[in-house]
């Protein structure tokens, strides 16, 4: 019996009863992407193979992590010292989570630079987005399992801001803790969110983030619309197969990444304090509040803006909502930016001049999120904060007076 | 334009960090030398004779210590074990922790991982400034942890020092003078010189950033290959790459 795949063998029988065939064409071997990819396309595969690292190392850190109040703390150092390899597993885990952030970062600036989350790839941005946040919470359950100081102070300066909700927010905090301080049953629940509900949830926003690349098709660095251009075939003139093109070349970005991710791991675990803080190598004390609560350095451009906003009508709720608008303006920036060029190569002045304040602002709230406040470095804080959001703000007044430069035909090189 | 951008902002960070900087008492640079066995084998010895009597080192076994830092089995037992544990098993002391909190108001932290949370350097300069001040209840204050809850345990290798202050004039009445802590005078000498009170603090600190991660000198032998390995794939997959990609233009 044929197949519509004209297979034949133990693959033709799969393919009458499966879609193999079908799905290994339509994402790898006849996926045409631009032939023009640059440095910035390296992200989005990379951030799917740090995910994987996760769930592997995950794996196997949690057969031998307790997650109980008494034993946590000590049962990580247990599988630094006893477990066969057990170290190098909780590196490469605590490393990925700051890996994870830095990939998703520069994924996220690509989308910025070259407009891939203007029409027709909305969803694809969307999905994107709540990637993000999911990633946020995996990641701060995450950091309270090893039970050290920052693990739990952290924690609790986070749950706390929930309170600041008025009426239910008291109510509210006690019950996403579980209790009324951290405690085993927030660290049981963190565990449990931590290790199946959000990776689960990640899993199945990843693939719809890819499906929904693969239905419209990848942007490019020129943001040029590969598929207005076929041949009589049908095929993207710009177009190259995914597989081997840039499966070879993704293989060149992970090849590069691991070395960098060894140096890490294997050198510099602890990176200077901001991976692993130097006081989470003391165990939790719900007595002792340690003098400066940093989050990790993926939080503190978010925890900057929180403590730049004062407090005002005797409620402190001003910052927890300011740094939860942070992202929910990312969900509208498709529709906030109505210039009909994507990529920054053909854009204007205006538009290079914002974006630059833009990235210049995050990257001074993530280095001022990490020091104590003084006055001066609050009122930088706010500054910045206020250039965050200007940038949003300025994008739908742009095309009035951005003069833009004409967008090619075709993709070009460099 | 971005780059200017950048390159002002960079130029006023450090500025904004400066004004962070602490006033304690400068911390001297601790000399780390994992390497040195004979150096890791004194600072243990010093360990369980001064420091394990309160402080243990709950997550370390006996017997990883034998083998990282050059003993058998049996001189650990000999030597090293004054509780009666076996040589399989972890560190602990035999101090109560509720009476240790009567008798000292917090009870001695264990140490297995106070390089990592404190710094090796912090740890040097904390062991060696110890000095007299009746003020405290154990007559005895401390320049890198001020007002610290621990009594001069080494005080017979060291001997006694009392402080030495530099004043500050003040301009007047809004700033009255400040006292200003710059070093140490020997009062009583102990059973070590100074030169050797340093350089067993040297040995004690060496021990306990050992203690810290036992793994480290494994972990960056094994790094060093994992590198080269990966520096060479990725050069595999470089020319691989460069094979595929030579017919598109």
């Amino acid at each position: 019996m044929a197949n519509t795949q004209g297979t034949t063998g133990v693959l033709g029988w799969i393919d009458e009863r499966f879609p193999l065939t079908k799905m290994i064409r339509e994402h790898l071997t006849e996926y045409y992407a631009p032939k023009n990819f640059n440095f910035w396309y390296f992200f989005g595969s990379l951030a799917l193979l740090v995910l994987v690292n996760q769930i592997l190392t995950g794996i196997w850190l949690t057969m031998s992590y307790k997650p109980s109040a008494a034993d946590a703390f000590a049962s990580v150092e247990y599988i630094m010292r006893d477990v066969d390899w057990g170290w190098l597993i909780r590196y490469m885990h605590s490393t990925g989570a700051s890996a994870f952030f830095l990939m998703v970062y520069l994924h996220m600036y690509r989308a910025l630079i070259y407009g891939s989350y203007k029409k027709p790839r909305e969803l694809i941005w969307i999905f994107g987005v709540v990637i993000f946040l999911c990633l946020m919470a995996e990641a701060f359950m995450g950091y309270l399992l090893p039970w050290g100081q920052m693990s739990y102070w952290g924690a609790q300066v986070i749950i706390n801001l929930f309170s600041a909700i008025p009426i239910v927010g008291p109510d509210l905090s006690v019950w996403i803790r579980g209790d009324y301080v951290i405690s085993d049953a927030t660290l049981n629940r963190f565990f449990s969110l931590h290790v199946i509900a959000l990776p689960l949830v990640l899993l199945g926003l990843v693939v719809a983030h890819i499906l929904a690349l693969h239905e419209v098709g990848s942007n490019n660095p020129d943001g040029v619309e590969i598929k207005k251009l076929k041949d009589e075939k049908g095929i993207p003139l710009d177009g190259i197969p995914f597989h081997p093109y840039y499966t070879v070349k993704d293989l060149v970005g992970v090849m590069v990444f691991f070395l960098f991710f060894a140096v890490v791991i294997f050198f510099m675990p602890e990176m200077g304090g901001y991976f692993l803080e130097h006081p989470n190598f003391d165990p939790a004390d719900s007595l002792k509040t340690p003098p400066h609560i940093a989050p990790v350095w993926y939080f503190t451009p978010f925890y900057a803006m929180l403590r730049a906003v004062p407090s005002f009508a005797g409620t402190q709720v001003w910052g927890v909502l300011v740094m939860g608008a942070a992202i929910v303006i990312l969900f509208f920036l498709p529709w906030l930016d109505r210039s009909p060029v994507k990529s920054i190569r053909y854009r204007g002045f205006s538009f290079k001049l914002i974006l630059a304040a833009f990235v210049v602002s995050f990257l001074v709230l993530g280095y001022l999120g990490a020091l104590p406040t003084t006055p001066a470095r609050t009122s930088l804080a706010q500054i910045c904060t206020i250039i965050y959001f200007a940038f949003f703000f300025l994008l739908p007044f742009l095309p009035a007076f951005e003069k833009t430069k004409p967008v090619p035909e075709r993709v070009t090189w460099k | 334009m971005k780059k200017i951008i950048l390159a002002l902002t960079l130029l006023a960070l450090p500025g904004l960090g400066l004004a962070a900087g602490g006033e304690g008492y400068p911390l001297q640079v601790a000399p780390i030398d994992l390497h040195n066995k004979a150096s890791l084998q004194k600072g243990a010895k010093l360990f369980v004779n001064y420091c394990m009597g309160c402080h243990s080192l709950e997550h370390q076994r006996y017997n990883r210590l034998a083998r990282d830092i050059g003993l058998t089995d049996d001189q650990v037992k000999e030597h090293l074990i004054f509780t009666g544990a076996k040589v399989g098993e972890l560190m602990k002391n035999s101090m109560p922790k509720a009476d240790a909190k009567q008798w000292f108001g917090v009870p001695p932290p264990d140490l297995t991982l106070i390089a990592r949370s404190r710094g090796v350097d912090y740890l040097y300069t904390y062991l060696q400034t110890f000095y007299l001040d009746p003020t405290r209840p154990f007559g005895v204050n401390n320049a890198a942890f001020p007002n610290a809850g621990m009594p001069h345990v080494l005080w017979e290798l060291q001997g006694w020092q009392k402080p030495v202050y530099e004043v500050h004039k003040g301009k007047g009445k809004d700033s009255p003078d400040t006292k200003v802590l710059t070093g140490f005078e020997l009062v009583q000498p102990g059973s070590m010189s100074p030169p050797e009170y340093k350089e067993a603090m040297a040995d004690l600190v060496n021990f306990l950033a050992y203690v810290a991660e036992p793994i480290q000198l494994e972990r960056q032998r094994i790094g060093i290959w994992v590198v080269l390995f990966l520096f060479l794939a990725s050069v595999v997959f470089y020319l691989l790459k460069k094979e595929y990609w030579k017919d598109i233009h």
